[in-house]
């Protein structure tokens, strides 16, 4: 099992930074997403991976589940949540203001002459 | 039980609740309170930094939890030293932005006193996943202020101050995460006990977990390679907002002050001293950077926010000499930067508003009409911002070098500064002569001369501190000795929070 969450930890970090480091405001939204998820995964998995386990120390159980990460990642959650709020209205209305969704606020003059290009083809 | 130190993280967040329900229409209501809770700040912040030096640290435990089990909030004399530089900025930013930049969208005062709120936490906060909560909430305000009546321009630099901010964020999170994985805790003065004895095969994740938080810090401080949002985004806000962020790199100077004298400071054991290699030399290159940039700059508020590149630079060269002499230089040196770069932004705004069309492009103009008394601030606020004698900028960036005598990189710190110094000079010269002697009359504006008056308070109230400073310099130093002191001593801090629950 820890296997598998270190690697669900390492697909959505690798998809998350790859998606953030594109040109357009919704991929980069979804990449702080993705990288959302995965750092709320690998704080959960910080209280090592239990099962059945109560959460506090129980005479007749043989272990227990450690509550704070989990208390942490319900924060990170909830933070991550209302950030992943804004910034997909900040991405909206940077598309509004400057009229096209790319980070910088403005096509590449190439890719303005290839999407014109394409507009005039018949 | 002490409430003094949990009082300045309640002032403002109570504050700025009673603003939100206020109605947007009462606007001097809402100014009211606002100046009033910050000038409360003020004297709560002075009571503290009395009472810290008097006394020892003090702790105070949310809920009664004993330390390592609970959050604790934290007054050392760091702490409230950097509590009484943050309400001075904010009362002198907030009584700027009275004159009007609060009106141009909702909510500025309510926002305000967030971003105060998320500073003074993160000063005081005793626990590194409550320190990450803190960063969170002073940047959702610094979102909102930054993006305050924002239009092209501000939204675009504001996406990518956003996105950045988002992904140092994470980033934090998986440093924090990592820590408490090995060590089991997150509470300050716990980890820099569990660090030291930490077992051998857990040592390079403690140390990968170190310098992750370190890069977390360097983006929030806006150290060499994680600067280039700093610029377009200080550049591109408005006055009062800019002045207030000058405090915002401070806070991760601040946090790299804190976590790596006390959790991976010299007691650390096997992560002892985590980023002497890496800090001075970076912090040096930033300063160059800075000037560079400063000196290549197009726009006057381009120019003033490569300029807090640069103090950052200064700020972190005297951190990262890692003696007693360099930090107390550093602390010194602190309050200073922040008020001299707060004054030059509002006084970019003055000087922007009065060029009518061209703004605060770097190109001859009009003929100011406030172009006397401008112009005399602006000479007093570039000797200030590039550290020249008389004022206190020059004390600080002379401290610095006398403490980095004995030091082995001292050639490199030397020549780094001193050309530094220099090319702020040159660049502040060139902006200063350009603004005020080479008039171009056919670029007269249109419009009529808006008046200023009144508006040249603050900027002449942040003169004052800086002179403050100067004139009051033997205080001040003692001050700082002081705080380096405590700064220096963590079993000091360590042995205060984890007493703090014993006694009920």
């Amino acid at each position: 099992m820890e296997a598998l969450v270190a690697l669900i930890i390492g697909v959505l970090t690798g998809c998350g930074v790859y998606l953030a480091l594109r040109a357009r405001t919704f991929p980069v939204v979804l990449g702080l997403t993705f990288l959302s998820y995965a750092v709320n995964v690998f704080l959960f998995a910080m209280s090592r991976l239990t099962i059945g386990q109560p959460p506090v120390i129980a005479v007749d159980a043989a272990g227990y589940a450690d509550p704070l990460p989990q208390a942490l990642v319900l924060t990170a959650i909830v933070i991550s949540f209302g950030m992943t709020a804004f910034v997909i209205v900040l991405a909206l209305k940077a598309r509004v203001e400057l009229g096209n969704d790319h980070v910088d606020g403005q096509e590449k003059s190439g890719v303005r002459r290839q999407a014109t290009r394409n507009r005039e083809r018949p | 039980m002490n409430l003094l130190v949990i009082a300045p993280v309640l002032l403002p967040l109570l504050a700025g609740i009673l603003l939100l329900l206020l109605s947007q229409s009462r606007l001097t209501l809402q100014r009211t309170l606002s100046v009033m809770a910050v000038a409360a700040q003020i004297g709560l912040a002075l009571a503290l930094m009395a009472t810290v030096n008097n006394s020892d640290i003090l702790v105070y435990t949310l809920g009664n939890w004993p330390a390592p089990f609970g959050i604790v909030l934290v007054a050392d004399r760091l702490a409230a030293w950097m509590l009484v530089i943050t309400a001075l900025l904010a009362l002198f930013a907030l009584l700027y932005a009275i004159r009007g930049d609060d009106t141009v969208g909702w909510h500025f005062h309510t926002l305000f006193q967030f971003q105060l709120f998320g500073l003074n936490g993160a000063f005081l906060t005793g626990d590194l996943f409550n320190l990450f909560v803190f960063f969170e909430i002073l940047l959702l305000a610094s979102y909102g202020l930054l993006l305050h009546g924002g239009r092209r321009q501000r939204i675009r630099a504001g996406l990518h101050f956003v996105v950045i901010n988002l992904a140092g964020s994470t980033l934090f999170l998986f440093a924090v995460g990592t820590l408490y994985g090995v060590l089991g805790t997150l509470n300050m003065a716990d980890l820099a006990i569990k660090v030291a004895a930490a077992p051998p095969e857990n040592v390079p994740l403690v140390r990968a977990a170190g310098l992750l938080l370190f890069g977390v810090f360097a983006l929030k401080a806006a150290l060499l390679p994680l600067y280039l949002w700093l610029p377009a985004a200080y550049a591109h806000t408005s006055a009062p907002v800019a002045a207030l962020f000058a405090i915002m790199t401070k806070i991760g100077a601040y946090s790299i002050l804190r976590v790596y004298t006390l959790i991976f400071g010299p007691e650390a054991g096997p992560a002892a001293n985590l980023i002497e290699f890496w800090l001075l030399p970076l912090a040096l290159a930033t300063l160059i950077v800075g000037m560079i940039g400063a000196v290549a700059s197009a726009h006057l508020r381009q120019q003033a926010a490569y300029l807090v590149v640069a103090s950052v630079g200064s700020l972190l060269t005297a951190f990262g000499l890692n003696s007693h002499a360099g930090i107390a230089a550093g602390l010194f040196y602190l309050p200073h930067t922040t008020f001299a770069a707060a004054a030059l932004f509002l006084l970019a705004d003055l000087i922007a508003r009065q060029r009518g069309v061209l703004n605060d492009r770097l190109d001859p103009g009009p003929d100011l009409p406030d172009s006397r008394l401008l112009g005399a601030l602006f000479f007093i606020t570039a000797i200030a911002v590039a550290g020249l004698p008389p004022l206190a900028g020059f004390l600080g960036k002379f401290l610095m070098l006398q403490a980095a005598l004995d030091h082995p990189f001292l050639p490199w710190v030397m020549g780094t500064v001193l050309v530094a110094a220099l090319l702020g000079v040159i660049a502040l010269a060139r902006t200063g002569s350009l603004l005020f002697y080479r008039v171009d009359p056919e670029t007269a504006p249109a419009a009529p001369w808006p008046p200023i008056r009144a508006d040249i308070a603050p900027v002449i109230g942040l003169l004052l501190l800086v002179l403050g400073l100067t004139i009051g310099a033997g205080p001040v130093f003692d001050q700082s000795r002081a705080i380096a002191d405590q700064v220096l001593q963590p079993q000091l801090y360590i042995q205060a929070v984890m007493n703090s629950g014993r006694t009920p």
